[in-house]
């Protein structure tokens, strides 16, 4: 599957341009971070204690399953956070980068 | 009724009282401990975590080098690790003549045990990249670490009970007398246990029993501040804290395998006696956010995901009472640890089935002694 | 007690759902001006969640029956939002009596209250099945508000899954908006509802468009499976849910292809901020878990605190709204001012309908607590912690735990980031079942701050 969700209306919206993990997306206007990466792909990040995907859950900001990272390290709840032009989205977790000073 | 008899009562089902009944009964003393609510529902249960010796008063560090010792040995004793690492614990602090400080305690014979490394400058940065910028320096000590607070009173008293110990959850203490060489204690629900030997670790409540027999002690209660984030990848194996002496920059994190940053300090609240329940106050959390952020920089791409607090048992001396009661032959107690106590537990347990079984102990643990309080208190009562 | 000015006392209003709505508007009308603090960037909360700007679906494709409603709701807000002192986009991570902590845009502040009105809402009541953590397995509200909010299927072929009157409602909602509906499998068998009949027929107009609802779905030959036990949600780690296995009534084994699952026991309601106001909970026998303790019209056990809608008792949106306008006016009966002792009698009218209603709902389509004592030990109970019924059962068989906050402690099922809300009912039915005890002895997990994720980015702004 390429994408896990399918739009069945309201397609005739501008379009909103993205990055995730480094591939050019393109989204709908009024999208939220959620429908824009599942409409192209099948998860939004790793689950910390097994191997399985995640994808979230409750679509309503409860559950908390669906935080994505930005590239420089933002944490972003996708179900409650709409898409902008210029996002980069990573779905696999950054490795905790702790500044370097000297 | 019936009575039941034990060589040793013990009041309060902590980290202090489920530890000294595992020892009593490898000592071969018949033991009855007395919990109202559940083994290590308090301080035990909800303090931070540190097994740190580093920092402490220095007539301290023989019993907690006592303690570390049993540390290492928890899974042979007590068959659990209490997720005890020993990954090492680092004191920061932000003012460059505050070095000369930590390199002071580093320097003192009765931290020789602990191998403190003192870092600075460039050294510290390289070693550790992942504190801010503000960090001057910093005190190390390799062979401490961290565990987890909620699994270590229950799994101490269970240990006691498969050795025999005879352990009572949601058992109020309504009474205690002593009559002739026995102390009784009555429970709200009218049972009734007796031993010669009294030991009490009721913690933030010691001091209402001790009171009872003549020795009432200053103590105060607060509630510890504590926060966890949600889970990153694991990188930071040392627990760090902040050596200063301004109130709000005295916090310390850990973080565990699993993920999660624990972070504790800063404030601490008052807690409702009455219903034995205490909160975070909302500035505790703000403050903690805001001084993690300086301490590591990278932690402000993280959320916090809960917090908790609990019920600890403060002395004005930052000293705990530990120790024979200076009135009553037979009685002993361990309380009031002051936040800190959590590493000091396995000794503390294992100090105080000595002198209880034994009639002494080999480590020093006179600067605890109730007394103290005795000759200020008459001092107090001769002045007004 | 000196009489409240009306015009000094702080009211603040926390939730612009149907019930905090209603309480606004009625607070309004009486010459109130309160503060109402959603956490959604748009008012109507979930039931009547408004879609986004730009999106053209009328309100019968959206809302269906309840269309006229939804709207009259919308219009509602419309008119009162520049009235009172609306604050959107903004979450009550925390309070202490008198002051809630608000952040906003990584912001935070407080906010000083005389009398607190929450109507915070509910959110799906879920019971574990082996394989729920996999990728498309989602809440049966979650699944509406993807078609509701965003014109989204949450799959390809979607099963729905559970129980309760929402799980015909987004069945029959995803078959009209042309998704493909692969099957509903019910746990609650026809005996059930035909028993709940008299209770429900409380309210016919509710009754009757059920019914149309699962006659739309047998005219579109949707296979509908009644008094199911499910068994697991197949797939793998990487692709996510593959499809469905449940047991059917007659004791067969089905399968079910699919790529997602909408799963949901009813309603849970929302309950931290009241917990964390020292409110008292009671247990409700007939849904089986914690509500808030408050009387008839709203108040708590804390003076000052008020409540309504499904974040005190789950009745439905009909029933926050009337429960918003009356908890409006017991506020006002405490403030001394004039209440429409007509327009209170008729909220009470219509709620104790809802109340008969609800019991009837519990009894048609009840919670399954039977199926928390069923799950293999290798099922995750707690998707956040990943935690499985083997490892919860044996913190109560090995480590004594019979209780929710303590088994918590020692099993981690709870201190995820969703805090308990998906997990911390089921895991109360696990540790009953392996205890031997009634399910209320074993308690409920003890809400603390913050009521969401709070991130270590907020600042202080200064007031």
């Amino acid at each position: 599957m390429k994408g896990r969700f399918v739009r069945l209306a309201e397609q005739g919206r501008p379009t909103v341009k993205l990055t995730v993990d480094g591939t050019p997306i393109e989204a709908l206007q009024g999208d939220t971070l959620m429908v824009a990466l599942l409409t192209q792909g099948s998860a939004l990040r790793q689950s910390e204690f097994d191997s399985g995907r995640r994808a979230g859950f409750c679509l309503m900001g409860a559950c908390q399953d669906c935080w994505v990272w930005t590239r420089s390290g933002e944490r972003l709840r996708a179900c409650s956070n709409e898409v902008r032009d210029g996002l980069d989205i990573v779905t696999t977790q950054p490795e905790a980068i702790w500044p370097l000073h000297g | 009724m019936t009575l039941q008899k034990a060589d040793v009562v013990i009041v309060g089902g902590g980290l202090m009282g489920s530890a000294t009944a595992f020892f009593l009964r490898q000592r071969g003393q018949s033991v009855i401990l007395l919990e109202r609510d559940q083994i290590g529902q308090y301080a035990s249960g909800v303090n931070f975590g540190n097994v740190r010796r580093q920092g402490r008063f220095l007539g301290q560090l023989e019993l907690a080098n006592r303690s570390w010792a049993l540390w290492k040995r928890l899974p042979e004793l007590i068959d659990d690790d209490l997720e005890f690492i020993a990954s090492g614990h680092m004191r920061v602090c932000y003012r460059e003549d505050e070095i000369a400080e930590l390199e002071a305690y580093a320097a003192a014979p009765e931290a020789e045990q602990l191998d403190l490394k003192i870092y600075r400058g460039a050294e510290l940065h390289q070693r550790f990249p992942f504190l801010g910028p503000d960090v001057k320096g910093g005190s190390y000590a390799p062979h401490d670490g961290h565990a987890n607070p909620r699994l270590a009173a229950p799994a101490f008293a269970r240990a006691a009970r498969r050795l025999g110990a005879r352990i009572e959850e949601q058992t109020e203490v309504a009474e205690v007398q002593k009559v002739g060489g026995e102390f009784t204690v009555t429970t709200t629900d009218g049972r009734q246990f007796s031993a010669e030997q009294l030991l009490i670790t009721a913690g933030a409540w010691g001091q209402k029993l001790s009171a009872q027999f003549g020795e009432p002690v200053p103590l105060d209660t607060h509630g510890p501040q504590m926060a966890v984030t949600e889970p990153v990848p694991y990188a930071l194996p040392t627990v760090i804290g902040v050596y200063t002496k301004i109130p709000e920059e005295v916090i310390y994190f850990r973080q565990i395998p699993r993920g999660n940053i624990v972070i504790g300090g800063g404030y601490r609240s008052k807690p409702d006696m009455l219903n034995r329940r205490a909160q975070v106050e909302p500035r505790s959390i703000l403050n903690q956010i805001q001084q993690m952020r300086r301490l590591l920089p990278g932690v402000g791409n993280l959320n916090i995901i809960r917090v908790w607090s609990g019920i600890e048992g403060y002395m004005p001396d930052s000293l705990p009472v530990m120790g024979r009661s200076g009135t009553v032959d037979g009685l002993f107690y361990a309380f009031g640890f002051c936040g800190h106590g959590f590493q000091l537990g396995p000794g503390v347990g294992d100090v105080m089935a000595e002198l209880i079984s034994t009639g002494s102990t080999r480590t020093s643990i006179e600067p605890f002694s109730i007394r103290r309080f005795a000759l200020s208190a008459e001092q107090r009562s001769k002045a007004s | 007690m000196a009489t409240a000015r009306l015009s000094t006392h702080r009211v603040v209003i926390v939730g612009a759902g149907p019930a905090g709505i209603r309480c606004a508007e009625t607070l309004l009308a009486a010459g109130c001006k309160p503060i109402l603090i959603d956490e959604n960037r748009r008012d109507g909360g979930q039931i009547y969640r408004r879609q986004p700007e730009g999106f053209t679906r009328d309100y019968t494709t959206l809302y269906g029956t309840e269309a006229a409603k939804a709207k009259d709701l919308h219009q509602s807000f419309d008119r009162l939002r520049g009235l009172i002192d609306y604050r959107p986009d903004t979450l009550v991570w925390n309070l202490t009596p008198g002051q809630l902590c608000c952040v906003s845009q990584g912001k935070h502040s407080t906010v000083d209250y005389d009398a607190l009105i929450l109507c915070t809402g509910a959110t799906d009541r879920l019971m574990p099945i082996e394989g729920w953590q996999l990728a498309g397995t989602y809440s049966l509200g979650g699944a509406q508000i993807a078609l509701k909010s965003q014109a989204v299927s949450i799959g390809h072929r979607v099963v729905f899954m559970g129980s309760g009157p929402l799980l015909y409602l987004v069945a029959s909602q995803y078959l009209k908006a042309g998704a493909n509906v692969a099957a509903v499998l019910d746990t609650s068998p026809l005996g059930k509802r035909i028993g709940a009949l008299p209770k429900l027929l409380a309210r016919p107009g509710v009754l009757f468009t059920g019914m149309k609802l699962l006659a739309q779905l047998y005219r579109a030959k949707i296979p509908v499976h009644l008094g199911i036990s499910p068994l697991q949600v197949l797939g793998d780690a990487q692709r996510g849910v593959s499809g469905v296995r449940v047991r059917t009534a007659e004791g067969k084994t089905l399968t079910v292809e699919c790529d997602a699952v909408a799963l949901g026991y009813h309603l849970r309601p929302e309950t931290q901020l009241a917990d964390l106001a020292g409110c008292r909970l009671r247990f409700d026998e007939a849904s089986s878990q914690w509500w808030l303790a408050t009387d008839e019209e709203g108040r708590t056990s804390v003076n000052g605190v008020y409540a309504a809608g499904d974040g005190s008792k789950i009745r439905g949106a009909d029933a926050a709204e009337h429960a918003g306008r009356l908890v409006a006016m017991a506020l006002l009966e405490d403030l001394h001012q004039p209440v429409d002792a007509g327009l209170r009698d008729e909220q009470r009218r219509a709620l104790a309908l809802m109340d008969q209603f609800r019991l009837g709902l519990a009894q048609a389509f009840p919670w399954p607590a039977e199926q928390a004592k069923a799950l293999p030990d290798s099922a995750i109970v707690c998707r956040c912690e990943m935690i499985s019924a083997g490892e919860l059962r044996r913190t109560v068989s090995e480590k004594g735990a019979c209780e929710v906050n303590r088994a918590k402690a020692f099993s981690r099922v709870g201190m995820g980031r969703c805090q308990g809300r998906y997990c911390s009912q089921a895991g109360a039915e696990v540790i009953a079942a392996a205890a031997g005890v009634n399910v209320q002895l074993v308690g409920r997990q003890r809400g603390q701050a913050p009521v969401k994720p709070l991130s270590m980015l907020t600042e202080e702004v200064s007031p």
